[in-house]
């Protein structure tokens, strides 16, 4: 290799001699990352939250955080000389009046979306292939936390405008913060600084939401990638693939090129959206006035669930001690939320007190291999799922012509139905796709031709599966299972004897038992194998 | 039969000839059809009175109501165990249901849609039917074309006006929305100004009434002319999707936004470095 020219190797000197940098860089930027398309679901994350930070600085210079009230003189017609709140008429000036100003608007709304959509999206990977066991139930917890944070984040984000819709978001808020028992009004009345909506609750929302929920998001965020970097990413199972090593491409040059690249579409994909996909068009709904509100008020999406199980719930209300108990509010804002956000943050820590698992692990997990936990995760979705369509209950019976009440009541009961026949389903398929694995390794692949022998007898070729699939599907792992048997004396072990140890090693033993145990193929070693198409061994049939 | 030259006799022996029976039944059938096809409704007629505008508009209405509004409303207006009365209801209801296509109803649901009009539903045969359900008790009238133009009224008050009283059943751009028991308020987009105004005045089917001393006939035409100029207003922000609000937002997002950047994914992660040489 050629020296490098002076002139480079000149400042970088100077600069390692005062920093020390280079060893650090020389350490890191041969990072190896392991390449798979669900790794980059963190990133859609993590670059939308980047251009949120971009185009919100944009959309400060102009905005007012103030709750004085003004007579819109600017260029949107059906709204000259309306009586609006300072913040509603400069995000009208943002959208009507600046250059680029709805573009970046835009940007922004469709970025917060693509946000929470890839952080969802990202979080559900993770469970699913196990990657938030030992070492990283941290970094799972500050991940839960993001998400948690994000929600609000987005909340007070898109009251900011003061238009209508924001207002029916901003009362329902209102409404659950009252719901509270005993201190929910005296919380109502802190957040909006007296009578509900006054005239604190927009400046204080604005300060949430661009310093301090942001700043936090920052620092955890910063939190998440390190202990990302010390602890090495995952990596799925597969070829010269091990506990102790991660096999991938280098941070520099190969991984740094895909992943700026992979920011310039996260970019591209918003700017399109933002370019060809209105949304939240602030000049139709109309300054916000409590006294008002629209049919089809929805909340962002990631708010969905929340705002369906409010129009699932019954209107229990009961009278305690002299306080209004509001059931019908109360449940719906804290349940839901609650099942989702504790379990996804306890999930790592039960399924170690289940399986009493406390080895390290590296290497992925295939959803299949852990049937229990993968229809576990998928009866959390469903639950979310039908939660989140309900909050569209008027939507799907204008569009769909489905009375109203019809879809309350069919929710009603498919948000306890659903999940528990949605974990039936994919546990069949889970123990299914492992028959399929098994099948593979001791059977190979069907190769499409099919021999006729000198006796008459079909035969149909199998060939043993490519090398990276063979390993890939042998990369499953036992699940540890807790000994609750009896010993010699017919006493079972000490953690087995209370009520709560015996349901543990039951749950444990339900949750490790490997229904499908790999066996390598019987005819290893042969480049083709052979198998008899038509035979009672087989039980094909060919027509 | 008669004058046919054949005896009585021959007649009762006939009579209990074994296909007598058969035929009385057919013969009586063919009189009732018969009978109904000479009586049965017929715009032609109707249309030929019209053209040649020898009737008066109420009369000729009322042959019109007869004929297609009768068989439920009853054949003075005065309503059924099917449908409600219209002495009262004015001019400005027939012209809203009849010119909407909402009547006459195709069948009993919890509400009758918008759907293209009947061909004997003209302009002119709907000012007859008008006016001879005005006669019958009054009720409201329609309004004139200044009344309900657009370019005279102020959509920004009419705006107001229209959150206010419109937005929680038909959205906050008049694009429609689910009521109870599976009635709807309609999407406001195909209704003519004539029709908005006319059923402010008369509330038809789940809408309450706007009178004029709860909305004044000028506030109605703000409303008009909010209600128009938003509609045929190009979204400036790309396609309105649906202008529904943020369900079709959330849908764009995951099944365009999410997706088009998972396939973006999948194809930079298949990209492989290529062995050095």
């Amino acid at each position: 290799m050629n020296a490098p020219p002076k002139a480079i190797t000149g400042p970088s000197t100077f600069l390692d001699d005062r920093l020390g940098a280079g060893n650090f860089l020389k350490r890191n930027l041969r990072k190896v990352f392991p390449d798979h398309w669900s790794f980059l679901l963190g990133e859609i994350a993590l670059y939308s939250f980047v251009i949120l930070l971009l185009t919100g600085t944009f959309l400060t210079f102009w905005f007012k955080p103030s709750m004085g009230e003004v007579n819109y003189l600017g260029n949107y017609a059906p709204l000259y000389d309306v009586r609006m709140s300072e913040a509603y008429a400069s995000s009208l000036h943002i959208s009507f009046d600046i250059r680029g100003g709805l573009l970046v608007r835009q940007m922004h709304h469709w970025a917060a979306l693509l946000f929470v959509a890839g952080m969802t999206a990202h979080a559900l990977r993770i469970f699913f292939t196990g990657a938030y066991r030992k070492p990283r139930e941290l970094n799972w917890l500050i991940g839960v936390g993001l998400l948690t944070l994000a929600l609000l984040e987005g909340l007070t984000g898109y009251s900011l405008p003061d238009d209508l819709l924001s207002g029916a978001g901003l009362r329902i808020t209102q409404g659950v913060a009252q719901s509270i028992p005993i201190v929910g009004t005296y919380i109502s009345f802190f957040l909006f600084g007296g009578e509900y909506p006054g005239h604190d609750v927009i400046p204080r929302f604005y300060t949430i939401h661009i310093l301090l929920i942001p700043g936090i998001l920052l620092a955890l965020i910063s939190a998440h990638m390190i202990l990302m970097w010390v602890q090495k990413h995952t990596q799925m199972p597969g070829k010269a693939r091990t506990e102790k090593n991660v096999v991938g491409a280098p941070f520099y040059p190969a991984f740094m090129a895909k992943s700026g690249a992979f920011f310039l579409f996260t970019f591209g994909v918003i700017a399109l959206l933002g370019t060809f996909a209105q949304i939240n068009p602030i000049w139709l709904f109309g300054p916000y006035n409590p006294a008002n509100i629209s049919a089809g008020s929805q909340p962002d999406w990631y708010m969905g669930f929340l705002e369906g199980a409010l129009r699932l719930m019954p209107a229990w209300e009961i009278n305690f001690l002299g306080h209004t108990v509001t059931f019908s509010v109360l449940i719906p804002a804290l349940v839901p939320m609650g099942i989702i956000m504790t379990g996804l943050a306890l999930y790592p820590f039960l399924e170690q007190w289940v399986t009493g698992d406390r080895r390290e692990h590296h290497v992925c997990d295939r959803p299949r291999n852990n049937p229990h936990r993968t229809s576990i995760g998928i009866s959390a979705i469903t639950f979310y799922g039908i939660l989140w369509l309900l909050g569209a209950n008027d939507e799907i019976s204008s569009v769909f012509h489905i009375d109203l009440y019809t879809t309350t009541w069919v929710g009603r009961f498919a948000v306890f139905i659903g999940p528990a026949i949605a974990y039936w389903i994919t546990y069949r398929i889970c123990i299914g796709l492992q028959r399929k694995d098994a099948e593979v390794l001791s059977h190979g692949v069907e190769s499409g031709v099919i021999k006729r022998m000198p006796n008459g007898q079909y035969i149909e070729v199998h060939t043993p599966p490519a090398e990276d699939i063979a390993e890939h599907i042998r990369g499953k792992k036992e699940i540890p299972m807790l000994v609750g048997s009896a010993d010699g004396d017919g006493i079972p072990p000490k953690g087995a004897r209370s009520a709560i140890g015996r349901l543990r090693t039951k749950m444990s033993e339900a949750y490790g038992t490997d229904h499908v145990p790999l066996t390598d193929g019987h005819h290893n070693g042969h480049h083709e194998e052979e198998h008899a198409a038509v035979g009672a061994g087989e039980r094909k049939e060919l027509h | 039969m008669i004058g046919t030259g054949i005896s009585v006799n021959s007649i009762t022996a006939r009579r209990r000839h074994p296909l007598a029976r058969v035929a009385v039944v057919a013969l009586a059938l063919g009189l009732l059809g018969g009978g109904y096809a000479l009586a049965a409704p017929n715009g032609s007629t109707a249309d030929a009175a019209i053209a040649s505008g020898k009737a008066d508009d109420a009369a000729e209405g009322k042959s019109l109501f007869v004929a297609h509004c009768a068989s439920c409303h009853g054949f003075n207006a005065e309503g059924s165990n099917k449908a409600p009365t219209l002495i009262g209801v004015g001019a400005a209801a027939v012209d809203f249901q009849v010119s909407s296509g909402r009547m006459p109803a195709a069948d009993a649901g919890p509400q009758a849609p918008r759907k293209p009009r009947p061909d004997w539903a003209t302009d002119q045969a709907i000012d007859q039917l008008s006016a001879y359900v005005q006669s019958l008790g009054g009720g409201p009238t329609r309004p004139t074309e200044e009344q309900v133009n657009p370019a005279l009224g102020d959509p920004a008050k009419g705006g107001e006006l229209f959150r206010a009283n419109c937005i929680q059943c038909h959205n906050f751009v008049g694009a429609g929305g689910a009521l109870t028991y599976g009635k709807y308020a309609p999407p406001l987009n195909p209704a003519t100004p004539t029709q908005i105004y006319e059923a402010m005045v008369t509330g038809p089917q789940a809408m309450p009434v706007f009178n004029d001393s709860t909305i004044t006939p000028e506030q109605k035409r703000d409303m008009i002319a909010y209600i128009t100029h938003v509609r045929s207003q190009v979204d400036p922000g790309g396609s309105g999707l649906g202008r529904i609000g943020p369900v079709t937002e959330g849908l764009v997002a995951w099944v365009v936004g999410l997706s088009l950047l998972i396939l973006a994914s999948i194809w930079i992660t298949a990209k492989k470095r290529r062995a050095q040489a």
